[in-house]
């Protein structure tokens, strides 16, 4: 531990609001701030700590706009090497020349091969560093009257104030053993604390373009965008700036539509305003959702935000599960994870919550979805108004399956003594009661509504009666409530590691929901080649390009007939994904659906996301169906194809992607070679899935569902 | 019968060649031009931006993320050995030129003065027979003027020309004020040949979506008349050899291209459409044609109905143009 440094670097300065990053500086250190703020302006936008500690401690402060040299220097948004430089520039570790020729013999040894004018482009990144690299003349005096953001507002949770925020300010070394949860149990909800203001850029709503269609909440996959509808009225109170318009359509029209975007939370990764389909009329690089300067809007918007958290949520009982515009409406117990910006995994995650509410049992394989999912200080798993919400654990990688075939078992077993136990009692708490909580259904929101009502007039009842049987009933009686039980994990479980135990759940036949968030390749660690990484894709352990096809999961679990199997792809049809996800949810049976998650492992600009899904299924490569069971015995065919003939090359699909074009640069003829190996894979698929679901149809003419 | 010509110095075996395209991507394609009977292999246009880009782009992706989370510095292979299209495009020249017969000719388009002479070096290093400069260029700057613009070219050809021994080509666009002279500055400037004319990809608009979207749309021979013009009132008057490109279906076109005055007649759209043996095609019928109606060589033939020759010069110019106004009556319109 370092607690007395000669050199600090604050690479992004949304720190300096939240964190006293100079408290460990020695005396005489030198500090390196990343700011879009000049040296003559940046001392005014310093907080008054911060200020204090460079005055007193004589510390050399040094400011550059790291983005803007990586911007002009046609470097992205890296800002490593450009950090790298200012360090060696001026941390006194080498002579500053020696420092700087060094830097630029690595280049040379790093480029060299690349060609002439690639090693100046990289000298010139250099050279603007040091030209932009100011040292800042320090005042005698502090006069900044900016406070340190607390880390925890003053009404956040006890626990969150004591511990989470300990950790957030990465002091989590100081907290005793004795301030962990006895049983490893957390709050959740709690990434709504840690508002991490990462992107300079925001979306801002044009309520007047928007046709309130949903789609950009529904994609967004870190659930910054909340869409609601509530009574005119209560528009008297609020703020100036904020916006409720009209409902579309004809019902409601006493209503008024919100979207509210939480740029504080937002990531910047733009796939809300790719996605949103409203253009102008007049300017058509304008949508009714487009990124701006967060900057400007940034205080009204909180304000927006506060108000709009005020406005009731919708009434789940009354919403149409089937449509995107429906579940807009939804609030998602699943928000605000620390994901990469982009990430095609959570707007899945995210819109499972949506559907089946605080009744989810989720057991989480380790991988991303485990990080994001559950890693301290904070987890993206939340609760509805009322307190209730998803119940999350992370188990290991290998038993990830038989981990969540434990959650089902004992629903099982206890719902079964429950209503054992009923039977027993239903002439003490009546048997109209005990009838209607036995026969429920239980399929819709609406019954499950009802039937949560039912049991709290039981619980109510069961709390005066003294006999043990009472008893165990009142801690049994939630069990009568349908739950939800949700197999998590990304590829590299399902296809690979975990696949013995996936494959003993579903064999089992037991009532229980597998999701694979499918990037075809390890994500968390960083990119390892998995059973689903297509052919002539690399990934570390397949360098030169993966010679065999992705294994077919799909078809694999096909093969046993009792499991409902589905593969979707938000990006290319969102509707099936919904569909797909209810169904799974619907089979009293295992059900196993595999989502098409695209992935920084791809190779892509992130924003075009949805797009890549888009031609994954247009090529063939992802083609989108559903396998029922519950058609077979209705004579009908249980597998249906959602998604039309390959209509494009699988290369105009993988080529936008590097982790295909990579190897295309590396060594051409054996991509070829992999890329027509690749396409027959696809073909020879698609006709497969074509002849299975065409089985038993007339032969006069009739065409295939697709 | 002669089918000989010779292009911007090279002596070839008839007039038709492959011009720029696709087709030229790979060997096996090459080979197969080359068995069907073109006379020579105009490469695919090598553009400086998009090398650029695309180096940009891997380092960018591939270093995506990178060194951001203990558990994964990277999300790639490490790849330091990566070639970005030029390495590839000199190598496929390289591989071409030694294995196949007839010239191969390499294309550049470049966007520095840097770009242009570097590639341009590199080609004639791995075996081109020739360059053709392509100077796409869509002077949206509007601070230009035709002078600047017309400056441009003349000094890539210059440029080029003092950095290489090998022969080259200047592929133009027709948008000048006045062609005639431009070609003229060119062939003053040096240029061993002239093609007229490069085929402009202009995007449309998809009004549904309010989206610019650009489908290719293979030329038709209707397209050959603008080409043909000018290559019948340039025949005899400049130096540099004169290339044909736009609009050949049949045999027919390359006929009226060779009257005009052209040493060579350039084909892609046709070959797109019906495959690479239709270069044998067109050349049986070429010569078909030739026999039935008694030539001898592509030579006799050659500017047999340029402006210099033809019995009616102002057929070319603004007087046919009036005629032919005045003998659409009405009716002719119904
Ligand atoms: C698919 C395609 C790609 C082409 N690529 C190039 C190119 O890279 N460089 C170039 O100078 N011309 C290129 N061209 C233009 C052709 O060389 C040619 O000038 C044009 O198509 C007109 O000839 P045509 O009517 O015989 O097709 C391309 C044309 C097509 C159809
Ligand atoms: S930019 Fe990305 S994170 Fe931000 S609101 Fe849009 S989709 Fe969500
Ligand atoms: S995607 Fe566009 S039109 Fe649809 S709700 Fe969002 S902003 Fe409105
Ligand atoms: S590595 Fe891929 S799957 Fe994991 S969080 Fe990032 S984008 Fe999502």
């Amino acid at each position: 531990m370092i607690t007395s440094a000669d050199f600090i670097g604050c690479h992004q300065a949304q720190f300096l609001d939240q964190f006293d990053i100079l408290e460990q500086a020695a005396e005489g250190a030198t500090f390196l701030l990343n700011s879009i703020h000049s040296a003559d302006e940046v001392w005014a936008h310093m907080p008054r700590p911060i200020q204090q500690s460079i005055i007193s401690k004589k510390i050399k402060f040094y400011v550059i706009d790291a983005y803007k040299v990586a911007r002009d220097a046609h470097m992205g948004g890296r800002i490593n090497t450009i950090m790298q430089t200012c360090f060696f520039a001026i941390s006194g570790v080498l002579p500053r020349e020696d420092a700087i020729q060094k830097i630029k013999d690595a280049i040379k040894k790093t480029y060299g091969k690349k060609g002439e004018d690639v090693v100046l482009q990289n000298y010139a990144a250099v050279d603007a560093t040091l030209a932009g690299l100011h040292q800042v003349t320090v005042p005698t005096s502090v006069s900044s009257k900016i406070e340190l953001a607390a880390v925890m507002p003053a009404h956040a949770p006890q626990f969150l104030r004591d511990v989470t925020a300990r950790i957030i300010e990465g002091k989590g070394d100081d907290l005793p053993v004795s301030a962990m949860p006895i049983d490893g149990t957390y709050p959740t909800a709690t990434t709504k604390w840690e508002k991490r203001n990462i992107s300079q850029f925001v979306p801002e709503w044009d309520a007047d373009l928007c046709i309130q269609c949903g789609s950009c909440a529904f994609v967004c996959p870190h659930a910054c965008i909340r869409a609601k509808l509530y009574d005119q009225d209560k528009l008297s109170n609020a703020p100036e700036g904020f916006r409720g318009v009209k409902p579309k359509g004809k019902d409601f029209q006493d209503q008024r539509y919100t979207l509210q975007i939480y740029v504080e939370d937002c990531t910047g990764c733009e796939l809300c305003v790719t996605v949103c389909p409203a253009k102008s009329k007049e300017n058509s690089a304008h949508r009714a959702i487009n990124m701006v300067e967060k900057e400007p809007i940034h205080q009204r918007e909180i304000t927006n935000e506060k108000f709009f958290d005020t406005l009731p949520q919708p009434i789940r009982d009354n919403t149409n599960f089937s449509s995107v515009r429906g579940i807009q409406f939804i609030e998602p117990l699943f928000e605000f994870s620390g994901a990469c910006s982009g990430c095609g995994e959570t707007p899945y995650l995210k819109l499972l919550t949506q559907l089946f509410g605080d009744r989810m049992m989720v057991a989480n394989a380790t991988g991303c979805s485990s990080i994001y999912g559950g890693n301290l200080p904070t987890t993206p798993w939340a609760q509805t108004s009322e307190g209730c919400g998803p119940a999350w654990a992370n188990s290991l990688f290998e038993d990830n399956a038989e981990f969540g075939f434990g959650y089902a078992l004992t629903n099982e077993m206890h719902e079964g003594m429950a209503r054992k136990l009923l039977q027993t009692l239903a002439p003490t708490v009546g048997d109209t009661l005990a009838k209607a909580i036995l026969d429920a259904p239980q399929l819709t929101d609406a019954e499950i509504t009802a039937q949560r009502a039912r049991v709290r007039e039981l619980k109510n009842k069961l709390s005066s009666i003294r006999t043990s049987e009472a008893k165990s009933l009142f801690t049994l009686a939630d069990r009568l409530i349908r739950r939800s039980v949700w197999v998590i994990g990304g590829d590299g479980w399902a296809y690979d590691i975990g696949y013995g135990g996936l494959d003993h759940v579903i064999a089992s036949g037991r009532n229980i929901n597998i999701l694979v968030l499918d990037t075809e390749v390890y994500s968390n660690t960083g990119g390892q080649a998995s059973k689903s990484t297509p052919i002539g894709a690399i990934a570390k352990f397949a360098n030169g390009g993966k010679e065999v096809g992705k294994k077919d999961l799909a078809m694999m679990a096909m093969a046993y007939g009792h499991v409902y199997v589905a593969k979707i792809a938000m990006g290319a049809n969102r509707a099936q994904t919904i569909q797909a996800m209810r169904e799974a949810e619907a089979y009293n049976g295992p059900s196993i659906v595999i989502a098409y998650s695209h992935c920084i492992a791809h190779g892509i600009a992130m924003k075009d996301g949805l797009e890549q899904q888009k031609l994954a299924t247009q090529c063939g490569h992802w083609p989108l169906f559903r396998y029922d069971p519950r058609r077979t015995p209705l004579g009908e065919n249980p597998l249906v194809l959602d998604s039309a003939a390959p209509k494009s090359a699988f290369k105009d699909y993988a080529y936008n992607e590097i982790r295909y074009r990579m190897l295309s640069r590396q060594d051409p003829e054996h991509a070829d070679v992999l890329m027509k190996r690749a396409q027959a894979y696809v073909d020879e698929r698609w006709k497969v899935y074509k002849d299975m679901a065409d089985h038993g149809k007339k032969q006069d003419g009739e065409t295939a569902q697709a | 019968m002669n089918l000989e010509t010779h292009y911007m110095g090279l002596a070839l075996k008839n007039p038709l060649v492959a011009s720029a395209s696709p087709l030229a991507k790979n060997l096996d394609n090459m080979r197969a031009m080359e068995d069907a009977g073109a006379s020579a292999i105009v490469m695919f246009s090598l553009f400086e931006e998009q090398i650029k880009q695309e180096r940009e782009s891997l380092e960018d992706f591939a270093n995506f993320a990178g060194e951001s989370y203990a558990e994964s510095l990277s999300y790639f292979p490490k790849a330091s050995d990566y070639e970005v299209g030029m390495e590839q495009y000199m190598k496929l020249i390289q591989k071409a030129s030694t294995s196949l017969h007839i010239p191969v000719i390499g294309s550049l388009n470049g966007t520095t003065k840097h770009g242009w002479i570097q590639y341009a070096k590199q080609m004639q290093e791995a075996g081109a027979s020739g360059i053709e400069l392509n100077v796409f260029f869509i002077p949206a700057d509007f601070s230009l003027s035709g002078v600047d613009v017309e400056s441009r070219y003349v000094d890539i050809l210059s440029a080029v020309k003092a950095s290489v021994e090998i022969p080259v080509a200047m592929k133009l666009s027709p948008f000048f004020s006045s062609i005639g002279n431009m070609c003229k500055r060119l062939d003053n400037a040096g240029a061993d040949a002239l093609v007229l004319f490069n085929r402009f990809y202009q995007p449309d608009f998809d009004i549904e979506n309010q989206e610019i979207y650009s489908n290719l749309q293979l030329s038709t021979s209707s397209e050959i008349r603008l080409p043909l013009l000018w290559i019948a009132v340039l025949y005899g008057k400049i130096s540099a050899s004169i290339g044909a490109s736009r609009g050949v279906e049949k045999a027919e076109d390359i006929i009226k291209y060779i009257m005009a005055g052209s040493d060579v007649v350039m084909t892609t759209s046709a070959i797109l459409r019906n495959g690479i043996p239709y270069f044998k095609t067109m050349l049986n019928d070429l010569e078909r044609w030739m026999t039935e109606h008694e030539y001898e060589s592509v030579q006799q033939m050659k500017g047999s109905m340029s402006q210099e020759k033809v019995a009616n010069p102002t057929a070319f110019e603004r007087a046919n143009y009036i005629k032919l106004l005045k003998s659409w009556s009405p009716s002719d319109t119904l």
